[in-house]
């Protein structure tokens, strides 16, 4: 295939400023790609590399090099992922507390950085030092009393409205793909969609920024799916420099799966769970070669993001556990609790968003998306505030809820009475009365949960980058938090009951709420995501221990089920089909008894089918045809009488090929006979030139039979990556089934719109 | 292999190559930070110990290696005498810490800077650009609402090739015109028809 870029030859650097000549091979925006031809071409390739290395040194060291070019994508993906992570991380730390005062020292410390070095070291005093203030300390230097709070809850909104109108307009000027959280988009895009710029440097630059942004404004949202999006967008950026990957798209998705499992990787410093959750939630094809190479990326992206040390422990996420405490088998009676809450929640949330979401595009609330990101932000800041569970950022929240009460822990949740004879080490402390701190954090814990539950289905899916793993979490850490400290209340005054009497004695340590907590959040990650192996080693490598795999699991399993029983998507899944994008699932069974014949189009009352003939249009017939439909492809018979299928000819390829022939190719004009075959018609003499098409003609289109039950079609579409099969019957061509039939065949048969999957 | 490199700058407009210029700065910038070497106020071990019987409770900070972070080496002056030292200790709760000031501020400032720049820019471009810019029927289209799928299938076909501007202005300004276009029709597509992303 002629590339017409090499056209323009080794040109100056100025011809980059020019537009870009598209070649025969790409693909158009919003349609989807031809996997068996971008495997071919691929496996052409390589063989002309070794069949090459054999001539020369230079050769031999080229293949070499194409063949590690791979491992390098998956370096730099990695050190740039990592890199970008480590920025995010740090740059959230030092805006979120810019909401609630300054460093005087150095302005670009946060809170904790700017308290390092005080010299404050009383026990009681811990948490203050003199070298940041609030802003009301700093502005009318008060810091106690109704004017100082009031003046600090005013410049939080302030901030935290400043932070969000500034980000959405970033996002509306220069990038508007860089908003929602970016996985159902990468979903479809790995399954073969093509969506152009969705992966693009500018939604690179805008959606990093504005994540920083977003984050610290307070908005109920997480950073872990949009680092997915920024991992990939690096992930395509690297990809563009090798030629292997940039001009084959099979090959290309190999590495957005890599870069995928270094996002997820560098969010949770879990690179197995990354490589896991690409695996399982993100990939549609996943050769076993690119599990390697997805670990790879992983990892190095976890070993930068661990050199920039964010968070000033070697750690690399906020909230991970040390603590190693044993559980007991009576306590999986509360598991299994949670697990059922978080299933209940994730159906909750699923309806509930996808109802705001489809309301959002189809009424008038979707026409001011600006203001909505500011009255959200408002409301957020201003139920925020009071409460001191949600004025944190959510992931200190997480921290604070997962952590285990040592005898030094100054919150209120570990406001219990202590015995002051106690002499026990710091994680042996035995189980204590609550008090008075305890039970005004539940109270605080219990409205905290409400509103994040409420919030959240109004926050995610604006047009503000925004993901989902960490509100799912808070929630139920929160809500695992307060049952567990109902547990070890329970197991404390009532230590006699038969159910504590065998593994609680008085003055053991039996019950940690914080156990309870990170249940919570695994089983009510798992409700909305519905995630399996991936959520419980993402929740393993947090806690760094095997000891609690099994409550983690036994959580997730349970949430799964009870949510599985409402309804069969995740969140990922129902955005999909509410976007309409041809995105055919894997996990969907086909179990109707219908045949190819009930989906083919044309039906019976529809126009015949529009087809070439192998050697009798002219160059005007194709164009009219072209110009009429706007069919993606046409089947090439060998006459009208005889419907005897030759192969497949692209619309795209079809166009290109027919006006580089009438601009370069002497001779062919609106008369001449277009002919696939390999020796020219017989032409009367006097006639035009004739205009050979066969090499963009695809001598192997599939086909199937009109009695193929429509299970075997949707398997093959699925396991093959098809666009179209064309149907016959005994070697005539009777119609033709496409991705979009095939989704739309399935939809209809689960009574649902046909009419909503939109794109081709 | 790499003859794909210049064809990469063939195939992108001016516009991609400062979001690129921006990321290669922080990758260059960011690695000599993370091997910086550490100043003395960087590292800590931080034992914590609370109150006890008649002792309340008190932070140590001293600056120690990670082997020696632990309550013999931190607690100073011990305020129990010898036989109670191992109980006390068994209270302290010790930990290591180190970070890198030079990374917060370098990291901090260049998140700044690229802030302000891409404000300045969408200042340019909302405000400044429509005033400086006489219409003429090349930026048509942009106003134009209604553009209906035609012109997309007609974008993909190459425009005027035939009158190519020679001089590298005009070529800058071709370039950031068809990435406005990019973006327009990105803005279509999510905010107007809400075809994408709800």
């Amino acid at each position: 295939m002629v590339n017409a870029g090499d056209m323009n030859g080794s040109g100056n650097l100025m011809d980059f400023l020019d537009e870009p000549f598209p070649d025969v091979g790409t693909y158009e925006d919003f349609h989807t790609i031809d996997w068996l031809r971008e495997k071919s071409r691929d496996t052409d390739r390589h063989r002309k590399i070794t069949s090459k290395s054999k001539e020369s040194i230079w050769e031999f060291i080229k293949s070499l090099l194409d063949a590690w070019s791979g491992w390098v994508v998956m370096l730099l993906i990695g050190l740039l992922a990592g890199t970008l992570a480590g920025v995010i991380d740090l740059a959230v730390d030092w805006m979120t507390d810019l909401k609630e005062g300054v460093c005087l020292s150095a302005f670009w410390y946060s809170h904790e950085q700017c308290c390092w070095t005080s010299n404050e070291t009383t026990f009681d005093d811990r948490d203050k030092c003199p070298q940041w203030q609030k802003w009301s300390e700093l502005l009318v230097s008060q810091s106690e009393g109704a004017s100082a709070y009031i003046l600090n809850y005013f410049l939080y909104i302030m901030w935290a409205l400043c932070f969000a109108f500034l980000a959405v307009s970033l996002v509306r000027v220069f990038a508007p793909y860089a908003c929602g959280s970016g996985i159902p988009e990468i979903k479809t895009i790995l399954s073969g969609f093509i969506i152009r710029g969705y992966l693009g440097k500018w939604t690179l630059l805008i959606k990093t920024v504005t994540l920083v942004l977003v984050v610290s404004s307070g908005l109920s949202l997480g950073k872990e799916g949009p680092l997915v999006h920024v991992a990939c967008c690096c992930g395509n950026f690297f990809s563009s420099l090798f030629s292997k990957y940039s001009k084959n798209e099979g090959k290309r998705r190999e590495v957005l799966s890599a870069a995928a499992a270094a996002g997820v990787s560098v969010a949770f410093g879990a690179p197995i769970g990354g490589v896991l959750f690409s695996l399982e939630e993100v990939s549609y094809y996943f050769p076993l070669k690119t599990l390697w190479r997805s670990f790879f990326a992983a990892l190095v992206a976890a070993f930068t993001l661990r050199s920039i040390n964010p968070f000033g422990n070697s750690r690399l996420v906020l909230f991970y556990v040390e603590y190693h405490t044993p559980w007991y088998m009576a306590e999986l009676f509360p598991f299994i609790l949670l697990g059922v809450f978080g299933g209940l929640w994730g159906t909750l949330f699923i309806r509930c968003n996808i109802a705001w979401c489809r309301r959002r595009k189809t009424t008038r609330l979707g026409k001011y998306p600006v203001l909505e990101v500011i009255v959200i932000t408002a409301i957020t800041a201003i139920i925020a505030y009071p409460n001191p569970y949600t004025r944190r950022s959510t992931s200190e929240l997480i921290s604070e809820l997962f952590n285990d009460c040592g005898a030094l822990e100054s919150s209120q949740l570990c406001d219990y009475i202590n015995d002051p004879n106690m002499t026990r080490p710091v994680d042996d402390i035995p189980d204590r009365p609550a008090g008075p701190g305890v039970y005004s954090a539940m109270w605080q814990l219990a409205l905290a949960l409400v509103f994040k539950i409420v919030i959240t289905i109004f926050t995610f899916g604006m047009k503000i980058p925004s993901g989902l793993f960490i509100p799912s979490m808070a929630v139920g850490a929160m809500a695992g938090r307060m049952v567990g400290i109902g547990v070890e209340q329970l197991a404390y005054h009532h230590h006699d009951w038969i159910i504590f009497r065998n593994w609680c004695r008085p003055g053991a340590d039996c019950v940690t709420p914080g156990l309870y907590a990170m249940v919570g959040a695994a089983a009510c990650l798992g409700g909305v995501t519905r995630m399996t192996v991936s959520l419980v080693v993402i929740m393993f490598e947090l806690t760094g221990g095997l000891e609690y795999i099994v409550p983690l699991m036994a959580a997730a399993v349970t949430s799964k089920w009870v949510a599985d029983a409402f309804g069969k998507e995740g969140i990922y899944e129902a955005h999909i089909h509410l976007n309409g994008y041809p995105f055919l699932d894997v996990k969907d069974e086909f179990t109707h008894r219908t045949l190819a014949t009930d989906v083919m189009r044309p039906r019976r009352g529809e126009a015949p089918l529009s087809v070439l003939t192998q050697d009798s249009m002219t160059v005007e017939d194709v164009e009219t045809l072209i110009k009429e439909t706007d069919y993606n492809g046409f089947p090439v018979v060998v006459s009208k009488d005889s419907e005897r299928l030759i192969g497949f000819a692209q619309r795209r390829e079809l166009i290109l090929a027919i006006k580089n022939a009438r601009q370069r190719q002497d001779g062919v004009v609106s008369n001449s006979i277009v002919y696939f075959t390999e020796e020219p018609p017989e032409l009367p003499p006097n006639s035009p030139h004739p205009l050979k098409l066969r090499r963009i003609l695809n001598l192997s289109p599939f086909t199937v039979t009109d009695h193929t039950p429509m299970e075997t079609v949707v398997d093959i579409f699925r396991k093959l990556g098809l666009r179209q099969c064309l149907v016959t019957r005994s070697g005539r061509l009777l119609g033709i089934i496409t991705k979009k039939d095939v989704l739309r065949h399935m939809a209809q048969m689960a009574n649902q719109d046909p009419e909503s999957i939109m794109f081709n | 292999l790499f003859p794909q490199a210049p064809r990469m700058f063939a195939q992108s407009s001016r516009n991609s190559v400062s979001p690129v210029l921006l990321l290669v700065l922080l990758g260059c910038v960011l690695c000599p930070p993370a091997q910086a070497s550490k100043s003395s106020e960087d590292i800590r071990c931080k034992c914590i110990c609370p109150p006890y019987r008649n002792i309340s409770g008190h932070i140590y900070n001293k600056n120690v290696s990670q082997k020696d972070c632990n309550c013999l080496h931190v607690v100073e002056p011990m305020p129990v005498p010898g036989n109670d030292v191992e109980a006390y200790c068994l209270l302290c709760e010790c930990k290591y810490e180190e970070r890198s000031t030079t990374t917060i501020k370098v990291i901090i400032i260049i998140y700044l800077s690229v802030v302000g720049a891409l404000l300045l820019y969408m200042a340019f471009l909302v405000l400044v650009d429509p005033l400086i810019r006489k219409p003429d029927p090349y930026t048509q289209p942009l106003h134009n609402e209604e553009d209906s799928e035609d012109t997309r299938s007609l974008a993909t076909v190459p425009a005027p090739a035939g009158a190519r501007a020679n001089t590298v202005l005009e070529r800058v300004e071709g370039a950031q015109q068809r990435w406005k276009r990019q973006v327009q029709e990105q803005r279509k597509t999510v905010f107007d028809r809400h075809k994408m992303l709800s």
